[in-house]
């Protein structure tokens, strides 16, 4: 595993490896030195063409939690093709002798086009709608921690999923862990073809939470009224806003999971998201954990 | 099984292909025996068990950790505290070495301040899982003293690291393995190939 | 008055229904006798053993980007890629800058091709003022210029009641309307083919819909008009099924394809190369399947390249932000003669198409190796394999999906007015 560019590249004990080495990662976190010093001596450059302060945050701390050096190089607004070519912008990379880079843009392929430029490891936090690989781990990390297992259970996913890199990653990473995925949404926000995924898609969010085990609301956002996908925040939340009365249906030990940062009162309650069956806050702890192992196990087989 | 003893520090290298040949230095009994011994002479060097904490390093250090809390239990009269610390994201030679190995269950239910730990190998070589294990302990907490406790001593250091209380000195060649496993009959043992 | 003579090839004339091993002379400019063994004296002799000798290709679509975007490409440096591609005439559209909407600019581009060019150029002229599909461009002036067609290639005209008054109007003065057929709104953000492999990779697609819908629109106000259409780039199962429809039911409609869509499928977009977008977008298989069927029964006339080429720096960004399009003028043939080896298409089909049909659709004197008509030929080799690389291909822009593969097929010789403006083999001797 030269990249981690999303998770329908890797196999199934990829996928596992990455979840084992996260919980050690864990338990560093937890100590009261949250630090070991296996990257010492190395750069982590965290190249955020789209601006985020969450994940940059997470892959800040995951950095320096393994004694490297986390840099930041944000283009805030501007997008590669007004900055550099993808050739150039590989280039200075390479002169600023990172040992890895960690990419997000607002459009899909470019952690994978830098990555066949620069010959160091990269790690794609989030390239447009394409995927968020360590949302989807950290997303089954999370499940694999609350329910002790992924198999067999049910995960219903439910949002903008056609614009959703995290919907993306979550298919993958779950159906690749044996689960049943089920996807929701209003049908302007179901992607072509996303059943040649191996999920069930479902024509209302009370068909995908019967006896659902976890429930992944995703994040609605403004920007997408102008496309005319949907009415408007009210509609939403009425048809697909995650109420406890809603959750009912699914079964009563579920959990709800958020990528974050959450719209109270569309996609999910207040009441829900601070209630027990939330696992939003140890989604944010497993996230360091997840990008940590992600860090050490890309830097591993260099020489 | 015992097989022809070999004079020691002899460089053995085995024919290519041809299976290891494999002796038992220590089998069930001679564990048990040495971890009694180990654990008395634990008990002699730090008196009345005070503040004693073992910390064994995975995956060998823990079978003897094990055995060793047993008979301190006894001595004292009490359970000693017992962590297990997986020190692979200390070691210095991770690097290189291809794909990375994934870090073990790391279990410290006490602080390390002021504690005299004990660290608890199976083997100790080189001494760079033992110098590693020192980093990994010094960040749960400033001890007042590390000890080492190792099932065997097999010698040919690369760094300044003593061995407090050892089961059992064995000579080796550099090539030779040394390792703590499970025999068929399911008891631990100590072999060399 | 010297005469060449062409001895031993396999002479393919689509416009005769002519396949079989002929004696080619080319005398003052002009084909002067094509039989069985040759007659007569000649100056200059030229063995091809088995090589294909056939009318030189003819592109309505090519982007020459001049003036104005003469760094991705000139009217020298493009014909000189249609020549080496077997092409004797080449169409250039008007999306250039200034947008060739006046009849200044059309004979810029006529006066500049007298200078420079390697092969014949025609002028296809704005359709609309500035390509803003508002104010039909002054057409009339145009076609006097020498404009042979109108065409807002690039940008659909998206106010139906435009696009009639333009097929009106063209009419008028005999001309056809070349349509980019896209509906923007449908379009949207898209910049690939709305399907699993958009989907998966996570980037906007648009459906095949943007297309038919404005094929649709087309066809009616075609027959409402009685005008000339012509339909360029065709990519959609249902558009051809709607052209064969309208063209059954008496609408003056033709049709191109380009060698892309009927080689590619949208598989190819998944990796990222910026080399497989263009619009239209590559689609998938059963769409490319009624594109071979369509032209291979007629339903769509003819193979035009789209030829648009970029600098290798516009198009090295992220897949959405990269410009659409592909250079093919050097391409055409090798995809063509893949088509004839899987028996999709007829060796003298594959040719019709590519030349002869192409005249017709435009009324375009070519296509031809009649004698007496002017000797524009190419030469064909159709086992040479080669590899598409910076190095092989002759225009300035290397903007190809098929960079770094092997092809089969190639032009050894272009002859334009019986001069030659390509040789291959001296090429590479050099």
């Amino acid at each position: 595993m030269r990249h981690l560019l999303g998770i329908e590249d890797l196999s199934r004990e990829e996928v596992v490896r990455l979840l084992d080495t996260a919980e050690a990662m864990l338990e560093i976190s937890q100590r009261e030195i949250k630090r070991v010093p296996t990257l010492r001596g190395r750069t982590v450059i965290n190249l955020f063409l789209e601006p985020s302060t969450r994940t940059r945050v997470s892959f800040e701390i995951a950095a320096k939690r393994l004694s490297a050096d986390a840099v930041n190089v944000s283009a805030a607004g501007s997008s590669l093709s007004k900055a550099e070519t993808l050739a150039d912008m590989a280039r200075n990379l390479a002169a600023m002798n990172a040992d890895v880079l960690v990419v997000r843009d607002r459009t899909a392929g470019v952690p994978q086009m830098l990555a066949e430029r620069v010959r160091v490891p990269v790690i794609n936090a989030g390239d447009g709608a394409h995927e968020h690989p360590t949302q989807g781990l950290l997303d089954a990390f999370t499940v694999r921690q609350a329910l002790g297992g992924i198999e067999g259970r049910s995960i219903a996913i439910v949002g903008d999923i056609a614009h959703s890199r995290v919907a993306r990653s979550d298919v993958h990473v779950f159906t690749k862990l044996g689960a049943e995925v089920r996807l929701a949404g209003p049908p302007t926000m179901i992607p072509v073809g996303i059943e040649q995924l191996g999920v069930k898609p479902c024509s209302s969010l009370d068909e995908a939470l019967d006896g659902a085990d976890v429930v992944c609301m995703l994040r609605i956002q403004q920007e997408r009224l102008e496309g005319a996908l949907f009415p408007g925040v009210r509609e939403y939340a009425r048809c697909w806003g995650l109420t406890r009365a809603r959750l009912a249906r699914a079964r009563p030990d579920a959990i709800v999971l958020h990528p974050g940062p959450i719209n109270r009162g569309v996609e999910i309650a207040s009441d829900v998201a601070d209630s027990e069956p939330s696992r939003i806050l140890d989604q944010v702890t497993n996230g360091v954990a997840v990008r940590m192992a992600a860090l050490y196990l890309l830097t591993g087989a260099d020489s | 099984m015992m097989s022809v003893p070999r004079t020691p520090g002899e460089e053995s290298e085995p024919r290519p292909g041809a299976p290891r040949p494999c002796r038992t230095v220590l089998d069930a009994q001679g564990i048990a025996r040495a971890s009694k011994r180990m654990a008395h002479e634990i008990a002699e060097r730090n008196p009345g068990c005070e503040r004693l904490a073992l910390v064994a390093i995975p995956a060998g250090g823990v079978p003897v950790a094990e055995l060793l809390s047993e008979h301190l239990a006894e001595i004292a009269g009490r359970k000693i505290p017992l962590g297990v610390l997986d020190v692979t994201l200390y070691r210095d030679d991770v690097i290189g070495r291809g794909t990375r190995p994934v870090p073990q269950r790391t279990r410290m239910p006490f602080s390390a301040a002021g504690a005299r730990v004990v660290l608890v190998e199976d083997v100790v070589f080189t001494g760079r899982t033992v110098r590693a294990a020192m980093d990994a302990v010094l960040d749960f907490g400033r001890p007042e003293v590390i000890q080492i406790a190792s099932l065997v001593d097999r010698g040919h250091r690369e760094l300044p690291i003593q061995v407090d209380f050892v089961g059992k000195n064995i000579p080796t060649a550099r090539a030779e393995r040394v390792e703590l496993r499970r025999s068929a009959a399911g008891e631990y043992e100590v072999v060399v190939t | 008055m010297s005469r060449l003579r062409i001895l031993g090839a396999r002479v393919l004339d689509p416009s005769r229904g002519v396949d079989e091993r002929l004696a080619l002379d080319i005398e003052d400019g002009r084909i002067a006798a094509l039989e069985p063994s040759p007659v007569g004296p000649a100056d200059q002799t030229l063995e091809v053993d088995g090589l294909w000798l056939v009318p030189g290709l003819v592109d309505l679509h090519t982007h020459l980007r001049d003036p104005g975007q003469e760094y991705k490409e000139d009217i020298e440096s493009g014909t000189r890629a249609a020549a080496a591609g077997g092409y004797t005439r080449v169409c250039c559209m008007a999306n250039t800058d200034p947008v060739n909407d006046s009849p200044a600019v059309t004979e810029f581009i006529q006066r500049r091709a007298r200078q420079v060019a390697h092969v014949r150029v025609q002028v296809i002229a704005a359709a609309t003022q500035g390509l803003r599909g508002e104010i039909m461009s002054e057409m009339a002036s145009l076609a006097e210029a020498g404009a042979v067609a109108f065409s807002d290639d690039g940008h659909p005209i998206m106010d139906a009641g435009v696009m009639r008054r333009v097929l009106e109007y063209a009419s008028g003065i005999d001309r056809t309307v070349i349509s980019h057929c896209e509906d923007l709104r449908l379009r949207g953000s898209g910049v690939v083919h709305e399907g699993s492999h958009a989907t998966c990779c996570g980037l906007p697609g648009a459906p095949a819909e943007a297309e038919t819908v404005m094929v649709a629109r087309d066809l009616e106000l075609a027959r409402l008009t009685g005008a000339r259409l012509h339909i360029a780039h065709v990519s959609a199962a249902r558009s051809v099924q709607m052209i064969a429809e309208a063209r059954e039911a008496g609408v003056r409609v033709t049709a191109e394809v380009t060698p892309h869509h009927l080689a590619l499928s949208d598989q190819e977009i998944l990796g990222y190369d910026t080399n497989t977008k263009m619009a239209p977008p590559l689609r998938p298989a059963r769409d490319r399947e009624a594109l071979l069927d369509g032209l291979a029964q007629g339903h769509l006339d003819c193979v035009a390249t789209d030829h648009a080429p970029h600098a290798l720096y516009e198009k090295d960004v992220e897949y959405s932000a990269a410009p659409f399009g592909i250079v093919g003028l050097e391409t055409a043939l090798p995809v063509l003669l893949e088509l004839v080896r899987t028996e999709r298409l007829g060796a003298l089909q594959a040719i019709d198409v590519l030349s002869t049909r192409p005249a017709r659709v435009l009324g375009l004197p070519a296509g031809t190796l009649e004698p007496g008509a002017p000797a524009d030929l190419a030469l064909i080799d159709p086992e040479r394999i080669w590899k598409v690389d910076a190095s092989a291909l002759h225009s300035r822009s290397k903007n190809s999906p098929w960079l770094g593969r092997e092809l089969q097929g190639r032009a050894v010789r272009t002859w334009v007015g019986g001069r030659l403006v390509h040789d291959l083999d001296e090429e590479t001797r050099a």
